[in-house]
């Protein structure tokens, strides 16, 4: 990705967050913060709390301790409503896609929508803006599908298409990649590239794929044992003679 | 002594069911009040639940209305009270056999479909989909699915008592060469609104446990595939055992009342 120009804003802001379930700690303190238009991949092995730590940052999963901050707010100050609201601008593109499955493509993306009549009004008709999200994935004759006529891909894509309708500021992706074939993995990072450019979104997206990482973060912050082990760019990193990064990038 | 601590196990997991499903009943009263109110979706699945289980309910009232009237037929004529027939079978029928069969098949139908359903959207994330894009999928999934079986059971019930009657008269019309008009007014001498109100109300009890546990056992099901099936499973076993204690309390007040 080429070279970011940083500002000092954080939109989104963790401190010391920690998760446990029983014996089992997950994060211990984790750290990160997130600036304006900023790419940030995070990876680290199965298990290491990667999922987690997103599902906290959306409010999913509720933390130990530790603080997050988004856009200024503390979401464990915040009330449903607040959070549901707060939600409308952190779009979040999950490993599975999540499309419901007793819905058309249609009203995938009409779903969020017709929920959020504070930030968009009342919308009569929403085919104008269903077809604009479907065309920047460039799927807009599988608007009447269901879900299970779809490939892997485009279930994929029609996710991405639905996390978009809400025209959010931040974009959290987990694992977009995974369990998709290199071509389409390669159409879909290109597409997270193009959306970043086009509407000037923060991202930060959790992967494996070390071909993604290098085409899309701006800075990476690598996950072991549930704490930061190392921050930087793809460049640093890969680079490093650390055994320990190392073993991400082999 | 390892049974024994078994027992307490599963007496204990059992309670503590309960208290969760208290607690997810809770849920569900302080949500349903609150707006938006999902009514498209209330519709759709008044639909689902109520036109698709009518031919099941159908032909197990038809059946059961045809089976109960040969086989009590033979001992009623042994005492010369065949005449009684429309009047034993309606009553039997409308409070008891009525609900409680239809409810089970409901139970069957119904609770195993939103308990698979609701928990094959929970290992996919559909339902954490829906959080995060800021819809409240309790309100939207639960609290919708409970009133369309609350609502509708009551319904299937008085369809499927209307089935078995007709049942029973065409033995009754086979065998004893009694007419339709004749059958049905021995049926309306026989009820009154003391036999169909409350087996009404109870119901509505029915219907209502039906969609809570069908709803609390996906809502809360396990990650997995296997948790699907289990959730499915036991939405059917956990709500026919509360079918029939709701029925022992519905038909204990009911006695109160009829004692007064």
């Amino acid at each position: 990705m080429e070279n970011f120009q940083y500002n000092t804003e954080s939109i989104i802001e963790i401190k010391n967050l920690k998760k446990s379930y029983g014996e089992n700690h997950v994060l211990n303190g984790f750290n990160m913060n997130l600036v304006e238009g900023e790419n940030l991949v995070i990876m680290g092995k199965s298990g290491s709390g990667k999922s987690v730590m997103i599902k906290c940052l959306i409010g999913l999963e509720d933390p130990d301790s530790g603080t997050i901050c988004v856009m200024g707010k503390d979401i464990s100050q915040l009330n449903h409503d607040e959070l549901d609201e707060l939600r409308t601008e952190v779009g979040f593109l999950f490993q599975g896609s999540a499309l419901y499955d007793s819905m058309t493509v249609r009203e995938n993306l009409e779903f969020p929508l017709r929920r959020h009549t504070k930030k968009f009004g009342v919308i009569k008709d929403t085919t104008p803006l269903v077809m604009e999200a479907l065309e920047n994935v460039g799927l807009a004759n599988t608007i009447n599908l269901m879900p299970e006529e779809l490939s892997g891909g485009m279930k994929r894509r029609i996710a991405l298409a639905r996390t978009l309708i809400l025209q959010p500021k931040i974009i959290l992706y987990d694992e977009p990649t995974t369990g998709l074939d290199p071509i389409t993995a390669k159409e879909i990072i290109l597409l997270m590239i193009s959306i970043q450019k086009k509407y000037n979104t923060s991202s930060i997206i959790i992967t494996h794929d070390v071909d993604c990482a290098r085409a899309i973060s701006n800075r990476m912050i690598l996950l072991v044992d549930g704490i930061n082990y190392v921050e930087g760019t793809f460049e640093e990193l890969i680079t490093s003679n650390d055994p320990k990064i190392q073993a991400f990038f082999k | 002594m390892e049974t024994i601590l078994k027992i307490i196990r599963i007496f204990k997991s059992f309670l503590l069911d309960i208290g969760e499903l208290s607690l997810f009943a809770g849920r569900f009263f302080k949500e349903v009040l609150k707006r938006p109110f999902e009514f498209k979706e209330f519709i759709r699945q008044c639909y689902n639940m109520g036109n698709r289980s009518l031919l099941l309910v159908a032909v197990t009232g038809f059946i059961i209305g045809l089976v109960f009237t040969l086989q009590s037929r033979p001992t009623l004529q042994e005492f010369g009270a065949v005449s009684w027939m429309p009047a034993m079978v309606s009553i039997s029928i409308i409070r008891e056999i009525g609900p409680i069969i239809t409810a089970l098949i409901c139970a069957g139908r119904i609770g195993s479909g939103i308990g698979a359903e609701l928990g094959s959207m929970k290992v996919t994330e559909q339902i954490d989909a829906m959080e995060v894009s800021g819809t409240n999928p309790f309100k939207y999934l639960v609290v919708t699915r409970i009133l369309a079986t609350t609502f509708m059971l009551p319904i299937l019930v008085l369809f499927g008592d209307a089935i078995a009657l007709y049942g029973s008269y065409l033995v009754e019309n086979t065998k004893g060469n009694v007419s339709f008009l004749l059958y049905f007014n021995k049926v309306a001498e026989a009820l009154e609104f003391g036999d169909l109100i409350p087996a009404t109300i109870k119901s509505f009890f029915f219907g209502f446990a039906i969609g809570l546990v069908g709803c609390f056992k996906g809502y809360n099901c396990k990650k997995g595939t296997a948790g699907v099936g289990l959730a499915a499973n036991s939405a059917v076993v956990f709500t026919s055992m509360l079918l029939f204690i709701i029925d022992f309390i519905a038909v204990f007040v009911t006695d109160i009342f009829y004692d007064l």
